[in-house]
């Protein structure tokens, strides 16, 4: 009874920690119970690759948006992850104390601001600049890149920021003791180093571009089609949901819940990949 | 003789992981002496104080064999409640670890923890256990400043204190003054002379000076073996083991 | 070949010292122009109004009202699982299956976009649990949203606490949950407390996972079981239906402040923790 007593916390927290997770368990089988059925329906095949979506007429491809995603996340990647490793490398090696005080915080109120003031800003600036500009009607993969790379930022380079800082000091000491400079360590010996937190801090942050909805409904153009260059809208897998659900009954309903079991799949492998990653270095 | 005894530790072996710390131990404590168990870093000094107490239960995928007796009754008694038998053989730590608390709270945290005892009787059982460790005076004007803001040797002393206000029957030191300076080391040494008129004392010394110093009964340990145990005045002036000798003459060590 | 080091040098430290300035200037741009066209609506009685015509005129009362209930509700069911998650996982567990699985599972559910918790809190929560679009749905799924990061940070919290006080407060002869309460608990509470925060932001910064369980009804909400409308889900109707600039930048330039309020507070808990360790 005592033993039992002394434990009962234990268990109590235990109790917790198993209903937290279920959540995960919940989550994965409302939306795949409410999603399956229209897959099996219209086929996985002619779901995923399928060019047409038409809701009215009965028809549901998604792989318009499957492109529209990659692209609009290959952008940010694009943008976004250079200038993100950049400013890891400028918070760990080059910033004076005075501006990582101010630089740190900023970043962390990058992450924090609203994704949907992201997206009006975008909408306000980036939409008509392009526009007027490069061509094209402006709401476009270009600009959902260009706020997704930013909205990416913060994870990029808050991760990376950390797996640079986590390498021994001797790494860096040894090589400028041999004669390397500052850049051909961080070249040649740190970003090596630190080459599977980066990685997984890329990852990570590609996740976030795939994942984001609200910031891109504003500024990708949500056309169903084929884009042709960076100029022409497209429409991604979470802005099809967002848009849609409002006032989706139904088969349709259940469609955009499928197109929510598309997007948790691809979420969980770069999720599982980038956990791999930095567990395998810290097993090392 | 056989009264005086505290503890017995039985062919006491000790594993972690698989890997074995302790061989076969046999040694007797015996009451209101002060006794050190010394020897070389990672000896298995550290680990038979801990398993006095059974705070090695802490750590995960450790195995003992053998037993330990306290008053003729065994530590691993399944009946026997944990919690009171650290309260019975209270600990001090090599590094003066107060928690982040105040002067007072640190000292009243083991009283506090059993209810019994109503405010003001808590309040005398802290002063009487700052008293005993010679820590009162330099701190009755500040009982309730935090307690991280005392000296390293005032630390260790409020350590003592907490550990005294346990009321506990057996008090163990784990190299406790091996980060303090001489007049520290000084004055916690003249306690626990004072001291051992009413607990046992067991001692880890930092040093074999300390050793020598202070302790009524030594044993020796090299290697998680026991090599020889016996008074002062055997152990240091006359070791029967040539290990004895070489560590205490410091051959090496 | 020296020569051609220190060019090299020169050059990627221009192209980092760019990258980083770039990313600052941004930053100051979204958040000027958002002020400067947003601050001057920000008036007693925008805070105090209800809206009206749909958003086009009046304040934004009861959508200040209704983000508070939602995260109140959020936090309500998050905080005592997440910190109780927290603690088993820090304090009751080594390396094991169960830990391996939890571990999994909260990190897992920290990268699912939004918009997926809004599809679950309203087939779960509005649907299923026949909770209709209300705060109560939309707490809830925003819970399940937050839980992963109030986890995490409090586990961190946990663990940073150093073992020796652990040690010490069994060597006194406390329980575990005695240690755990008296000691472990006080030394983390910073930690935990930015979390709680952190989580704050999320709630009231997050739209995807509320337009679809909260709805977004405008009038002021009487109970959890009323539909309500967030401030970012209000801003975002304003902004990408065009009903009312002048509304859309007033309720953006709030939630920046918000944002801002909340991080300085969360930098300010961080640095008093520092010093405060520091002094030791």
């Amino acid at each position: 009874m005592r033993k039992f007593k002394e434990n009962l916390p234990g268990y109590i927290f235990l109790l917790l920690a198993l209903s937290s997770i279920s959540a995960l368990a919940l989550i994965t089988g409302f939306i795949v119970v409410r999603g399956a059925p229209i897959i099996t329906d219209v086929g996985l095949k002619e779901f995923v690759f399928g060019m047409s979506w038409a809701p009215s007429l009965g028809e549901y491809g998604i792989f318009p948006m499957i492109i529209g995603t990659v692209s609009v996340a290959l952008g940010a990647g694009l943008i976004g992850v250079p200038i993100g490793i950049c400013c890891s490398i400028f918070l760990s090696e080059f910033a004076p104390p005075v501006i990582t005080t101010i630089f740190r915080p900023a970043i962390q109120l990058l992450a924090g601001i609203p994704s949907v003031v992201y997206g009006f800003w975008g909408l306000i600036f980036i939409v008509p600049f392009i526009r007027d500009y490069l061509g094209g009607p402006g709401l476009s993969i270009l600009a959902a890149s260009i706020i997704l790379a930013i909205m990416i930022l913060p994870t990029v380079i808050s991760i990376s920021e950390v797996s640079l800082l986590a390498l021994p000091k001797q790494y860096k000491e040894g090589a400028l003791a041999l004669g390397l400079t500052h850049w051909q360590t961080i070249r040649f010996v740190m970003l090596p180093a630190a080459k599977s937190g980066i990685v997984a801090a890329v990852i990570l942050g590609i996740g976030r571009a795939i994942g984001e909805t609200m910031a891109v409904i504003m500024i990708v153009g949500n056309a169903v089609a084929m884009p042709e260059s960076i100029l022409d809208p497209v429409r991604t897998l979470t802005t099809n949901i967002g848009i849609e659900m409002g006032y989706a009954t139904g088969v349709h309903q259940e469609a955009l819940f499928a197109t929510g079991i598309v997007l948790f799949i691809v979420i969980m492998i770069l999720n599982a990949t980038a956990q791999y990653i930095t567990r395998k270095k810290s097993k090392k | 003789m056989s009264e005086n005894i505290k503890i017995e530790i039985k062919n006491f072996s000790f594993f972690y992981h698989k890997k074995q710390v302790i061989y076969d131990l046999n040694l007797k404590i015996r009451k209101n002496e002060i006794t050190s168990i010394f020897g070389p870093a990672n000896g298995g000094v550290t680990t038979l104080l801990r398993s006095l107490n059974r705070l090695c239960e802490l750590t995960h995928d450790i195995r003992t064999e053998g037993d330990i007796l306290i008053d003729g009754e065994s530590i691993f008694n399944p009946d026997l409640s944990v919690t009171d038998l650290r309260r019975k053989v209270g600990m001090v730590f090599e590094i003066p670890a107060p928690l982040p608390i105040s002067i007072y709270d640190n000292v009243a945290y083991g009283p506090k923890l059993s209810k019994k005892k109503s405010r003001s009787q808590i309040a005398d059982v802290v002063e009487q256990a700052l008293k005993q460790a010679a820590l009162w005076d330099e701190v009755k004007e500040r009982l309730k400043a935090p307690a991280i803001s005392l000296s390293g040797g005032q630390q260790q002393r409020l350590c003592i204190a907490r550990v005294l206000a346990l009321q506990p029957e057996v008090i163990m030191l784990d190299r406790a003054c091996s980060g303090l300076d001489p007049i520290s080391t000084a004055k916690i040494e003249e306690s626990l002379i004072n001291l051992k008129e009413e607990f046992t004392i067991i001692i880890a010394p930092h040093n074999v000076q300390q050793a020598i110093r202070i302790s009524d009964w030594a044993a020796f340990m090299l290697m998680g073996h026991l090599i020889e145990a016996g008074t002062n005045t055997e152990v240091f002036s006359s070791p029967k083991d040539q290990r004895t000798n070489d560590y205490v003459t410091g051959r090496f060590g | 070949m020296r020569l051609n080091a220190r060019k090299k040098e020169y050059i990627a430290k221009a192209m980092i010292w760019g990258a980083a300035m770039s990313v600052m200037i941004v930053l100051v741009a979204i958040i000027l122009y958002i002020l400067i066209r947003g601050l001057p609506v920000l008036s007693f009685s925008f805070l105090t109004q209800n809206p009206y015509n749909m958003g086009r005129s009046g304040g934004i009362a009861s959508t200040i009202v209704g983000t508070i209930y939602i995260t109140v509700v959020a936090l309500l069911i998050a905080v005592p699982f997440g910190i109780g998650t927290a603690f088993y996982l820090a304090e009751y567990t080594r390396d094991s299956i169960i830990t391996r699985i939890i571990r999994f599972s909260a990190e897992s559910l920290a990268g699912i976009p939004s918009i997926i918790y809004g599809l679950f809190g309203y087939i779960f929560f509005v649907i299923y649990l026949g909770m209709g679009w209300s705060i109560l749905a939309g707490g809830l799924t925003l819970a399940f949203m937050i839980l992963p990061t109030i986890i995490r940070t409090s586990e961190e919290a946990i663990r940073a606490v150093p073992q020796i006080y652990r040690e010490s407060s069994f060597s006194l002869g406390a329980t575990k949950w005695q240690t755990i309460i008296k000691t472990v608990f006080p030394s983390a509470i910073q930690g935990i407390v930015n979390g709680v925060i952190l989580s704050v932001g999320r709630c009231i910064a997050e739209t995807a996972a509320v337009i679809f369980t909260a709805g977004s009804v405008l009038s002021m909400p009487t109970s959890i079981f009323d539909s309500t409308r967030t401030m970012a889900v209000h801003f975002f109707i304003l902004a990408s239906e065009g009903v009312s600039m002048q509304n859309a930048f007033g309720t953006a330039a709030l939630l920046i402040i918000l944002i801002f309020i909340i991080n300085v507070g969360v930098n300010s808990l961080v640095n008093r923790f520092i010093s405060k360790n520091q002094k030791r």
